[in-house]
Order: C-alpha cells, then structure tokens, then sequence
C-alpha cells in the first residue's frame, strides 16, 4: 500500500469531517455489522442450546478481554491479574444484589463501577513502574485477590461461594440461555462502542501515545501517571461487567475460577486476536471459547482409532491453547485482526498482489 | 504585543548530571515574536538547554520563567497550557497512529471531552467538539503541505515528511513559544528551504516566537533574529547573527577557523 492511500473503494468521497471520522471505514461495513447484529437476535429462536451457550461465553469472554486489550494493547501495559477484576465483578454483583438487595438489573452496571475503583487502586503502581516489574506488580495483586476470595466470607461466601440470582425486569426473568443471550449481546454491543467512540475521541487517543511515546506525549500535555492508571481503572471496569454477566449467568460464583490461567487465557484471546485492535478482541475470543470445543470435537473424531485419547482430553485442551499462543506469535504476531486485513486487501486488489 | 518584552527567561541555570556539567550558569532573554537559534558544538548542551525549558529536565540551580512567572519546576505537560511546544532532535511520533491523529492529540490539552463522555461520543458533545477541532488541525495540515499523507501511519512515512508532521503536532499545541529541535537535520536542500519558509511562516504570520537548534549556519544566519553559543554547558557568545559571525571565541569553538579548535570539538561528545 503506498503512502495515504486507502481500501476505500472508489468513488466514495468524504465531503465533511463527520462523515470521514466515523468508526466503519465504509457504510457497506456499518450495515454489514448492523445487519449481522441484527441478525444475532433470531438466534436464540433457532439457534440450540450448545451454540447459544458458546455465544454467551464469548459475550462476557469478549468484554472482558476487550477491557484487557485496552490496557495492554492500546496503553501498552502490561497485566497478568485480568481474571481476579473479573472475579471480583462476579463477586461484587453477587454481593450486591445479595446482602444489599440491589436489583441484578442495576448491580451489573455497579459491580462494573466498583471493579473500577479496585482497578484504580491497584494501577497506581503502574503510575511507576513499567515492563517486567510491572508484570509481578500485577502478577501478586492476582495472587492477593485469590486469597481475598478464599477468605473474605462476608463479600465472596468464602469456599462455598456466592449464589447469583438471575436478571429480572418487571417480573420476567431472563433465565435461560435464550433469554440471558439479549442481555449479553446488549452489553457486548454497548461496551465495543463505547471502545470505538473512547478511541477515536481525545482520552482514547492519549492512551495509544502513552504507549508508542511516551516522552512527546508528556511534552503534548498528557498526564502519564493518570493515564497509566486510568487505563487500569477502565480494564477493570470492562473485566467487572464481563464478571458479573458471568456470574447471572452460571448463577454461583466459586471462588476457584479466577486464577492465573484465565489471565493467561485473556491474554492469549488479544495476543490471538490483535492487541490493539477492537474487532480483533471479538476474534481472538471466538478462537480461544471456540478452541477446546474443537479439541474435543477432534478428539471424538479420532477415538476410534485411538480409543484412549478420551482420557487425556483435558491435557489436549490446555496444550492447544499454549501452542495456538506460540504459533500465532511466530506466524501471526499481530493477530487475527492482521489476517483479516490481508484477506480484504486480497479480494480486493486480486489477481495483483499490491 | 510588545516586540521587546521578555517572554522566556533564563536566570542563570545550571545543570548537571553526576560529574558532567550539562549546563553552566547560562542566562539569556528570548523575546515576545522573536526566532532566537541557539548553536554549538555537539554536546555543547543545546538540547539539554531546551530539554529544561519544556520540562524534560529540571536545572540544579537557577530559574526559568515564562510570561514573568516562574516555571522552573513544573511537569512537562502543564507547560504545554502556558503556551510551550516543541519538537524532538530525533524523531518522537507516535508511529502507530495516523498522520491525522498524531496531530490530533497536540489538541489534546483544548478539547476537554474524557473517557466517559469520549465513549459516548454522540451524547455529549464529543463529536462536536472532536469535528471542532479536526477543522483546526486541517489548517495545519494545509499549511504544512502534508494533505497527501494525513492518514498513512505515521511510522511508514519519510525522514523528511516525518520532521513535518513533528512540525505540525506541536503548531496544533497552540503555542506562544516553540522549540525546534535541529528541524533540518538529515534533509536535502529542497526539503531544507521548505523547512525555512515554514519556520519564517510560523513566526511572522502564526506570531509564534521560535527558540531553534541547528547546525545549518546558513540557515541560521539568514532566519534568526538573534542567536545564541553554547560550548561546554557555557554560554560564549550571544547577540546578532552578524556579531556571532564575527565573534573570535565562537569560530575558535564551532564555526571552524584553526584545527586544534577542531581536534577540541572531536573529544568533547559525551553530553547530549
């Protein structure tokens, strides 16, 4: 691609700034992803259990991961303790709606805002430090947060967890899979927007110059301190509402679920998907919830001739991930969001390569 | 305003790193819609000079104050508001973004819209206030000739182009007072005199008082108002480029008259 020029297709003009700063890069994109939208709601009418199931767990997967790529990928951070802010939101959900008998309704939302407070608290050190020693900063808060929810009885319910209940609104509970999925797909499409706008509009802008250079965007008038923080702040925001549809969702919330191999896994969701890029995070996700199920599925497969790979399934799902993160780095460092881009650029300049 | 008030002074700084004297005891007077150069040999302590004005260093002893006030200890990005910019010696632009937003976040200390009322962009008048702002950066954009490439990726882009858009982000800053950092270094001659215009521009049409390093004596020479020498962190000559010129300390240090001058500047690279 040469220098400014675009995949836009020709012919199409911008003759205002509004119409040249929008979040699709083409109005056939926007209504495709409208339309799919769209689309996604006749789901639950014909859609089966199992498909249902995996998409609500990329719902809630994908927020989260979503929340984490906006500290790694755009603020160019790093975390290694995603799953304890997305325990924490499954957790404070529970609670509030349990002990304080906030409506579910409103208790997302607010377990959303006091995983943020939390994230705020446990960025400060990242005001300081950078790189590896980061990395363990946030490496013993997930550490801290697992025995807080081993120990804290009166907020988790200690090691028999807490009961969630399920969402209701004037009397309609929403709870089964085909329910609880417009609950999910409502805050899937309402937290990537929300992204989309933050990162084309001043702070989301402030957030990627911290990360590519962070000496001129002091000199630009940027807060490193706060926007270091802040972007811990807005991850766990997103790790927190990811955590509490999980929680409505299953309806008990364990204190065992959120340990270091989640955080590995939300991390291999954006490492996979593309750090950096929104659409990219929904990608990874659908890899990463998508990956066991095929292991298994491969498994079933071949158990005929191989009757005892039945036993090791669970070993198999684990090395798929590890070795899916490997061959993505060496092959596809900028992920799913990169390939996706070359395919266009494929179909588009075809039969010329450039 | 008045062509002959102070609008930066510098009250007899010095600055040092461990054992290595950076800067020592200068002071020196830029005036309001003046283009002041200061030159000198390598690690003369130019950019170290510009580096405590923007904030990046904070002198050991002495004081800077903008606009009368004093601003010597403050962060560098509370000095942008006061009305600094700057560039970098070596090319500081946020490589992954575009051309566009690279300029756009120079506008980041005007636009007052935050991560919550950024992320719902429509309800809050974010849009408004972002497509406000876009109208300026595209006079900038225009001004500086970079039409062509204000969304290619700002990493992908030429030595010389990039020096623009480094240009262009700090004119975004809205700045009463702008450093250059060597804005030449590394071009060829058209780019050079492109370069000059758009310096002589900012300071005569945009009114803005331009503090600049370079080595291009030609340049210097024919754009300044008036300059300044630095050698070893000491400040040896400064006043009107034809008594720079004509001054003994100053071609005995940089401008070249003897060899062992020479042999001099070739041992003293250490302080940046």
């Amino acid at each position: 691609m040469s220098l400014g020029s675009s995949m836009r297709p020709c012919g199409d003009f911008r003759t205002s700034y509004a119409s040249d700063t929008t979040i699709f890069a083409t109005p056939v994109t926007r209504y495709l992803v409208i339309a799919l939208i769209i689309g996604l709601l006749f789901v639950p009418l014909i859609g089966n259990p199992y498909l249902l199931n995996l998409m609500i767990q990329i719902g809630y997967y994908g927020i989260a991961a979503l929340g984490l790529n906006l500290v790694v990928g755009f603020t160019g951070q790093i975390s290694l303790g995603h799953s304890a802010f997305f325990g924490f939101g499954a957790f404070a959900s529970a609670w509030l709606n349990n002990s304080l008998g906030v409506p579910v309704f409103f208790a997302i939302p607010l377990a959303g805002c006091l995983t943020m407070l939390v994230g705020l608290l446990v960025g400060i050190p990242a005001g300081r430090i950078k790189g590896l020693y980061l990395a363990i900063a946030t490496l013993a808060s997930q550490f801290i947060f697992e025995d807080f929810f081993a120990r804290a009885d009166w907020f988790t319910g200690g090691s028999s967890g807490a009961m969630a209940e399920y969402l209701t609104v004037f009397g309609f509970s929403f709870d089964t899979d085909q329910t609880y999925f417009y609950i999910v797909l409502f805050y899937v499409v309402l937290m990537f927007t929300f992204t989309s706008n933050l990162i084309r509009s001043r702070d989301g802008r402030a957030l990627v110059a911290v990360r590519d250079h962070y000496l001129s965007a002091e000199i630009m008038g940027i807060n490193l301190t706060w926007y270091r923080i802040m972007s811990f702040g807005l991850s766990a925001l997103y790790a927190g509402i990811g955590g509490a549809l999980f929680g409505h969702y299953l309806g008990f919330v364990s204190t065992e679920g959120f340990t270091i191999i989640l955080s590995i896994q939300f991390l291999a969701m954006i490492i996979i998907g593309g750090l950096g890029s929104i659409y990219g995070t929904l990608l990874g996700t659908i890899f990463m919830v998508l990956l066991p199920e095929l292991m298994e599925w491969g498994v079933h497969l071949t158990s005929g001739v191989f009757p005892d790979i039945v036993q090791s399934l669970a070993y198999i799902k684990e090395m798929a991930i590890g070795l899916a993160i490997i061959l993505f780095l060496i092959f596809e460092p900028e992920g799913l969001a990169h390939s996706w881009k070359r395919i266009k650029a494929y179909w588009k300049l075809y039969p010329f390569s450039y | 305003m008045d062509s002959t008030s102070a609008l930066l002074e510098i009250d007899d700084i010095s600055l040092s790193f461990g054992g290595i004297q950076a800067l020592k005891n200068v002071s020196f007077e830029v005036h309001s819609g003046e283009l002041f150069s200061i030159i000198g040999p390598n690690g003369a302590g130019k950019t170290s000079m510009l580096n405590c004005i923007s904030g990046r260093y904070h002198p050991q002893l002495g004081g800077i104050h903008f606009r009368g006030d004093e601003i010597t200890h403050l962060k560098p990005n509370q000095r942008c508001h006061l009305g600094i910019g700057r560039t970098f010696q070596n090319l500081a632009l946020f490589n992954h973004m575009s051309v566009l937003d690279n300029i756009m976040v120079g506008r980041h200390h005007l636009l007052k819209n935050n991560f919550l009322t950024g992320g719902l962009y429509w309800l809050t008048g974010a849009r408004r206030e972002e497509l406000e702002h876009r109208r300026h950066v595209e006079e900038i954009i225009d001004f500086l000739e970079i039409t062509h490439i204000r969304k290619a990726q700002a990493g992908t882009l030429s030595y010389g182009l990039r020096k623009r858009v480094e240009l262009a982000r700090a004119v975004a800053l809205k700045p009463d007072l702008i450093l250059l950092d060597e804005p030449m270094a590394g071009m060829n001659h058209e780019e050079k005199e492109d370069m000059a215009r758009y310096i002589i521009d900012l300071n005569e049409e945009w009114g803005m008082t331009v503090v600049m390093i370079e080595h291009d004596m030609g340049v210097v020479m024919d754009l300044s108002h008036r300059v300044m020498v630095l050698d070893f962190g000491k400040l040896i000559a400064y006043g009107l480029p034809d008594e720079i010129l004509a001054n003994e300390l100053v071609k005995k240090a940089y401008l070249g008259e003897e060899d062992d001058a020479l042999d001099e500047e070739a041992t003293s690279g250490e302080v940046a």
